[in-house]
């Protein structure tokens, strides 16, 4: 069974046709590299999965389940699937620790010494251990981010989503953020990551999916989509970006 | 003209005897009309701020229409209002009561209530409105729920915004409290007035009630700034 199945998605905000029935299948441990022109809907797609978005038509099922299912707790899926945004969007409020043990403790319901034994190794994990007690605004950006995916893990997430978690980052620290991923890539998490750093795809993902205009227009493993891109689009996207 | 010339200060004789216990009483008076409403205030006003924030029209426009209405007309206007109108707008039941009791005071405690709350509700949607959407976004990506969202990651931050301008509306309406004395609220203003009228020493009077209204003033901001260091570091979590 796909860990996560796409079925005929559409998605309209007002008469913009946005989603136009993008059908995907995400198998458990599979790395999905999403790259597309901006404003082609890759933020909105990602953003369906863990329901952060609506859509009007189609299916997506998450192990198994509608994820629209009334049996399906909406906090619950969340915690399933973690998701690590453009602008790390950490807790300005909190240290680096209470950002990383905030869920565990409330919404599952972990102790607090267990919470914080688990968010240090996740934090040391990610290479910033020595920084827990410091605030965000504290950090560099690169580090935030390692950060933001330290709290999303913290959930024991079985798929991460990733939108463009490197794209605000001055470029000495894309390395650091995408390093982690690739470690999480290597160790079987399941991911949907879009970017577009094709170094990354290259490295480690299973299958690029091109998407342009609300829809996917080439799909391929790495290799193949960056040698033979079939489509005109495809091809003119790869040389802009390369 | 004479008495002007030959006036004597006598400060002893309004900080002694019955105008001393004058003065007291009224201390107490502004004290408890302040707090009162101050309570109430920050209880109405977060009610109209909730209000004002949901996305159920009617209800937004209640909150528009209150906050509009009572911030943009004159505090002396609304305690007249409520001390002459109050019987035409409250329920019949309401007003027996207040007359039983000490009916002034309600009066003002409401004309009070109800002028502050205007202003901390807008305080307390414009604190909120100003944490990043993403903020909410990211709680409820990671799994908190929406009431938790708030409970752990808006309205922290919000306080930190929306303290600082609430300690000065409490300020104001301790300052704002001395209108009441125009229907006959006992509090200092009123007190003053009274020994300027008894004993001619209206001068005296009124320099010790300003020194009084600066006092408390000064007390008050002290402690809230005190408790907000304290508060802060506890509702992280
Ligand atoms: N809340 C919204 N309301 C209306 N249009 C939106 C909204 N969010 C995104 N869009 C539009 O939907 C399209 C796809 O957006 P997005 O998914 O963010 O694209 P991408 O991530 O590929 O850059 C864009 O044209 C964008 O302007
Ligand atoms: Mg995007």
């Amino acid at each position: 069974m796909a860990m996560i199945e796409v079925s005929k998605l559409h998605k309209w905000y007002g008469d913009f046709h946005v989603l136009q029935g993008i059908s995907e299948k995400v198998e458990k441990g599979e790395v999905l590299v999403i790259c597309g022109p901006s404003g082609s809907g890759k933020s909105t797609f990602i953003r369906c999965i863990n329901r952060l978005e609506e859509y009007q038509k189609g299916t997506i099922l998450f192990d198994g389940k509608d994820i629209h299912d009334k049996s399906v707790n909406i906090n619950n899926l969340r915690a399933e699937i973690g998701i690590v945004f453009q602008q790390f969007n950490l807790y300005p409020h909190l240290t680096v620790l209470k950002n990383v043990t905030l869920a565990p403790i409330k919404v599952k319901g972990v102790d607090k010494d267990e919470a914080e034994k688990v968010a240090l190794s996740l934090l040391e994990r990610v290479g910033i251990h020595d920084q827990a007690h410091k605030y965000p605004a504290e950090l560099s950006g690169g580090q935030q981010q390692r950060v933001a995916i330290a709290r999303s893990l913290a959930m024991k997430p079985k798929v991460m989503l990733f939108d463009e978690p490197t794209s605000a980052l001055d470029p000495e620290m894309i390395n650091e953020v995408l390093n982690v991923m690739k470690d999480l890539a290597r160790e079987g998490m399941t991911m949907l990551c879009v970017t577009h750093e094709m170094g990354f795809a290259r490295e480690v993902a299973d299958r690029v999916i091109f998407m342009d205009g609300g829809a996917v227009v080439e799909q391929a493993p790495p290799d193949e989509f960056f040698k033979n891109p079939k489509h005109e689009r495809t091809k003119a996207f790869l040389k802009e970006i390369l | 003209m004479d008495r002007a010339l030959n006036y004597q200060f006598d400060w002893q004789l309004v900080l002694s005897g019955e105008y001393a216990d004058w003065l007291v009483s009224g201390v107490i008076t502004t004290l408890e009309i302040s707090a009162l409403s101050l309570l109430l205030a920050m209880l109405l006003g977060t009610i109209v701020a909730v209000m004002r924030m949901t996305k159920f029209k009617p209800l937004e426009w209640v909150g528009l229409a209150f906050t509009e209405f009572f911030r943009n007309t004159p505090l002396l206007v609304q305690i007249y209002f409520w001390y002459y109108g109050s019987n035409q707008v409250l329920p019949e039941a309401v007003n027996k009561w207040l007359y039983a009791h000490d009916f002034e005071f309600a009066a003002g405690v409401i004309a009070l209530t109800v002028y502050t709350a205007a202003f901390i509700a807008e305080e307390i949607r414009s604190g909120i409105y100003s944490i990043p959407k993403n903020q909410l976004e990211a709680s409820r990506a990671g799994g908190l729920s929406f009431i938790q969202a708030y409970r752990y990651v808006i309205l922290p931050q919000a306080f930190r915004i929306i303290i600082p301008p609430l300690i000065s509306q409490s300020l104001n309406l301790i300052k704002n409290s001395s209108l009441v004395m125009v229907i006959g609220v006992m509090d200092i203003f009123y007190m003053a007035r009274q020994i300027e009228s008894y004993s001619f020493h209206g001068f005296e009077a009124f320099t010790v009630a300003t020194l009084i209204y600066l006092s408390i003033s000064l007390v008050v901001s002290l402690c809230i700034n005190l408790y907000n260091k304290h508060f802060l570091r506890q509702i992280s979590y």
